[in-house]
């Protein structure tokens, strides 16, 4: 049987999933990102992953709020009106979640013991690793040391991705560049970009750099 | 019949469809990376179901001369990687975004294929 916390938890997470989506101010829209991310956290202790429920609090709702504010004090926090109807996104997404819905018909039961994940390496896991590595938390030595090649290409992804930030933000601001009259025009140092375009220099091409 | 066994998948396929039709119905970008990251959690959400065993505790070994059922521990450490690497990524979109904004003045997905076309 399914507890009625996590029942009320997962309809808390839907409803403030439907309240981003209908959000148009982009800072609620974070806040309402973070309250997710929270519940969730809560959502994974009642289903025993304690160690991934306060990693998800920490990163999930401290670190990714605080990565999404900093960029809406850069790029501002009003979300246009759509422009399209949302007949054709609607239609995907119903057609993929039955889909999915209907794959997992065949799924193992949720909460029994015998099913087929628990059966191959996680005993061996549980009865061992107290002699083997020490540590009365089974996640952590399987993180650092039964997997611990798994950990170094984490952190191998998260140095690639430092660097990718740092390049990407490290130069100075572009010049500007708009579509005038038919031609991609450079506007000078310190022009803003709703400035008509006329002491710019024209480039060369037909602008598709 | 509704199989109550199954009713965490149907919550976390709803959510994951709540965080796909943001990715691909909202023109904002920084909405577009908050959609993705709502469908990233949904799919840890259904590992960490995957994990949990009725009448189980959170795998941390105690010292007891009973019979102790824990929860497995694998689909809890392959997802802590998981948040890792997503907040990662999260933040390379997000100096994306910061650039997009200086290049073209706006976040939102149709004005900036206005401006390019």
């Amino acid at each position: 049987m399914t507890g009625f916390v996590d029942v009320a938890l997962l309809i808390l997470l839907a409803v403030t999933g439907v309240a981003i989506i209908r959000q148009r101010n982009l800072f609620a829209a974070v806040m309402l990102a973070g309250i997710y991310s929270l519940v969730s956290a809560g959502l994974f202790v009642v289903m025993d992953a304690v160690d991934v429920a306060f990693t998800e609090a920490a990163v999930g709702a401290g670190i990714s709020t605080v990565l999404m504010l900093g960029t809406l004090a850069l790029v501002g926090y009003k979300e246009h009106k759509p422009q399209h109807t949302p007949i054709l996104p609607m239609f995907v997404v119903l057609v993929t979640g039955g889909i999915l819905v209907y794959g997992t018909s065949e799924m193992p039961r949720y909460g029994e013991a015998d099913n087929p994940v628990h059966l191959h390496v996680a005993p061996h896991y549980l009865e061992e690793s107290e002699h083997e590595i020490h540590i009365p938390n089974v996640v952590t030595s399987v993180l650092a040391s039964y997997r611990g090649y798994d950990t170094m290409g984490e952190t191998a992804v998260i140095f690639a991705a430092m660097v990718g930030v740092l390049l990407l933000l490290s130069r100075g601001p572009l010049p500007l560049r708009v579509f005038h009259k038919g031609q991609w025009v450079t506007l000078p140092p310190g022009a803003r970009h709703e400035d008509p375009p006329r002491a710019g220099v024209p480039e060369e091409g037909d602008g598709d750099g | 019949m509704i199989d109550v066994g199954l009713f965490n998948y149907w919550a976390v396929i709803v959510l994951m469809m709540v965080g796909f039709y943001t990715l691909i119905a909202r023109g904002n970008l920084v909405k577009k990376l908050i959609g993705l990251n709502v469908f990233q959690t949904s799919v840890i959400m259904m590992y960490v179901t995957m994990g949990k065993i009725e009448g189980g505790t959170a795998p941390i070994l105690v010292e007891s001369g009973e019979h102790v059922v824990y929860s497995n521990p694998i689909p809890h450490v392959l997802m802590l990687t998981a948040i890792v690497v997503g907040v990662a990524t999260l933040a390379l979109g997000l100096s994306l975004v910061v650039r997009i904004n200086e290049a073209y003045g706006t976040i939102e997905e149709d004005a900036i294929m206005d401006e390019a076309l």
